[in-house]
């Protein structure tokens, strides 16, 4: 489905933010990118959909290379892409109706959505999707009056309607707490599922990572260092990502958490 | 900052001998540069008529009181004008300084090498001249009258409003920007959705901002013949007819006081 092969990016500063990334997420794949911060899993995802130019390399969509398209050709592309933020990145003085609609934005004219006269069948998916994450008596609040855990879930509205293929999913939880961050990991994860999405999950909480996906990727320093199931990441695996640290706590802490969620 | 042993105790001033002794200097040299000022405008005041002032204030004073109530009849027409001057220059303002500023913003600009200086350009060259001096160019070209004065405050305010337009664009919440593009928005789309929405209440505050600053500047524009109140007023200076020259101050004093209330209830409003 999705396929990076030797992506590179080096920054203008010279920081080399990915080093020759070989990746291929399948069609209904969760993966979880996991890596200490400045090991370029933000740059990865961006070089993805191009909100970051990648320097060399190719990134394959299905059968379209994205690496070599035009504004134009980019614009299509990024339809089948959607794309989960850390801060929400909802704007925040438009409704909770009007951020889900902004995920149609590519395929209905400029006046269209400046009037904001979506075609019915938008706003139908929209408060299809805003029924299934529990939010559909909020969609005529303003996205600044919601609580974080209700604005990610407009933000996995936004990214959904999109009908995308593809889910690029940037820290969904690291301004959540803990419960939020699970129930928000559990939608994501059973989303995917429904739609037979492939999805990247850049994610700091190795617990949570393991919890719910079927294969972990460790990136340092813009290269990959581990690609496995959650099962294989031992204490060996977290220090050759992270360096040196008592992880047998870390380990410890999934399968009681996973008891004390079954219960 | 000065620490000397004394007695094998440390001690510690703010400043040391010789920092001190410069400090001092400084100030003596301020001191008389200041006197020295002072003697020079005292020589060429004529200081008889300093002395008359509080007399012929108080005579002017007692001539104005109480103000010719029956001459509003002739100013309802120029407060009018001015009124509209105000508003219309503030829109008209706004028409320009908004791609203005989206030319000058960093982030938003289609060419930070060509396209920015020159709306940096416009911002500082509007901005530099006062709307009376433009009024006087304007009725020289314009003739004179209201149109003139309509011309002399929007120019005057593109810059005002264009820098500080430009100012928020550069300070929105790029993530915003970032996430509407990733839904492959096109590129007004994105302005629409990502931008517009966060320098709203930016824009609003501006706008009453200026039309507040607006209204006083139109008052004094019919000086130079550029139409409004400022007409009334230079006639009636011209002719002592003081009565009528209070009564005109009253009125632009509530004119602005009402402005002020306005803008405060919109600005309030908004946020």
């Amino acid at each position: 489905m999705l396929r990076l092969e030797k992506l590179t990016k080096v920054y203008k500063t010279g920081d080399k933010a990915l080093n020759a990334v070989d990746l291929e997420v399948p069609k209904g794949q969760v993966l979880a990118l996991i890596g200490p911060s400045g090991a370029g899993k933000s740059t990865l995802i961006r070089c993805i959909n191009r909100l970051v130019e990648p320097t060399s390399g190719t990134v394959r969509l299905g059968d379209v290379e994205l690496t070599g398209l035009g504004l134009g050709g980019l614009r299509r592309e990024r339809r089948r892409m959607g794309m989960i933020f850390q801060e929400y990145a909802l704007v925040e003085r438009l409704t909770v109706m009007e951020n889900v609609l902004s995920g149609r934005l590519g395929y209905v004219g400029f006046w269209r959505s400046f009037l904001r006269k979506f075609p019915q069948s938008d706003v139908d998916e929209a408060f299809r999707l805003l029924d299934r994450v529990g939010l559909v008596d909020m969609a005529d609040k303003r996205a600044d009056e919601l609580s974080g855990g209700q604005r990610q879930r407009v933000g996995i509205c936004r990214a959904l309607i999109q009908n995308p293929s593809v889910l690029l999913v940037d820290e969904p939880t690291a301004s959540l707490d803990p419960k939020t961050s699970r129930q928000i990991m559990r939608l994501i994860v059973e989303l995917c599922e429904e739609r037979k999405l492939a999805a990247i999950v850049n994610i700091h909480d190795v617990a949570l990572a393991q919890m719910f996906v079927s294969r972990i990727v460790g990136l340092k320093l813009g290269t990959m260092v581990f690609d496995g199931a959650p099962s294989d990441l031992t204490e060996e695996v977290l220090t050759r990502i992270y360096g040196d640290e008592d992880w047998s706590e870390t380990i410890q802490k999934v399968d009681e958490d996973e008891e004390v969620d079954v219960a | 900052m000065a620490i000397t042993t004394i007695d094998g105790q440390k001690v510690w001033q703010r400043r040391d001998r010789n920092t001190q002794l410069r400090s001092w200097a400084l100030w003596l040299v301020g001191t008389a540069i200041f006197m020295w000022c002072w003697q020079q405008i005292s020589a060429v005041t004529t200081w008889p008529f300093f002395w008359d002032a509080p007399r012929i204030a108080a005579d002017i004073g007692g001539r104005a009181m109480p103000p010719r109530w029956s001459y509003m009849d002739k100013l309802w027409a120029p407060l009018w004008d001015t009124l509209n001057i105000a508003t219309l220059g503030t829109v008209m303002a706004l028409m320009m300084a908004v791609p203005v500023a989206f030319m000058a913003a960093r982030n938003t600009t289609p060419s930070a090498l060509f396209v920015r200086p020159i709306a940096l350009l416009i911002i500082v060259s509007t901005r530099s001249i006062n709307s009376l001096i433009w009024a006087l160019l304007l009725v020289k070209i314009l003739g004179p009258g209201v149109f003139a004065g309509l011309v002399a405050i929007s120019i005057r305010s593109i810059g005002f409003c264009a820098k500080l337009l430009y100012e928020a664009i550069e300070e929105i919440d790029e993530s915003q920007v970032e996430a509407i593009t990733a839904t492959g928005a096109s590129r007004w789309q994105v302005m629409a959705y990502g931008i517009v929405p966060q320098i709203m209440p930016a824009f609003a505050g501006i706008a009453v901002f200026r039309w507040d600053i607006n209204l006083r500047e139109s008052t004094v524009l019919g000086l130079v013949g550029a139409g409004g109140i400022g007409l009334q007023l230079q006639g009636s200076l011209n002719t002592l007819a003081w009565p009528q020259v209070s009564l005109i101050l009253l009125v632009i004093l509530l004119a602005v006081v009402v402005s002020e209330w306005v803008s405060a209830k919109v600005r309030g409003a908004i946020i």
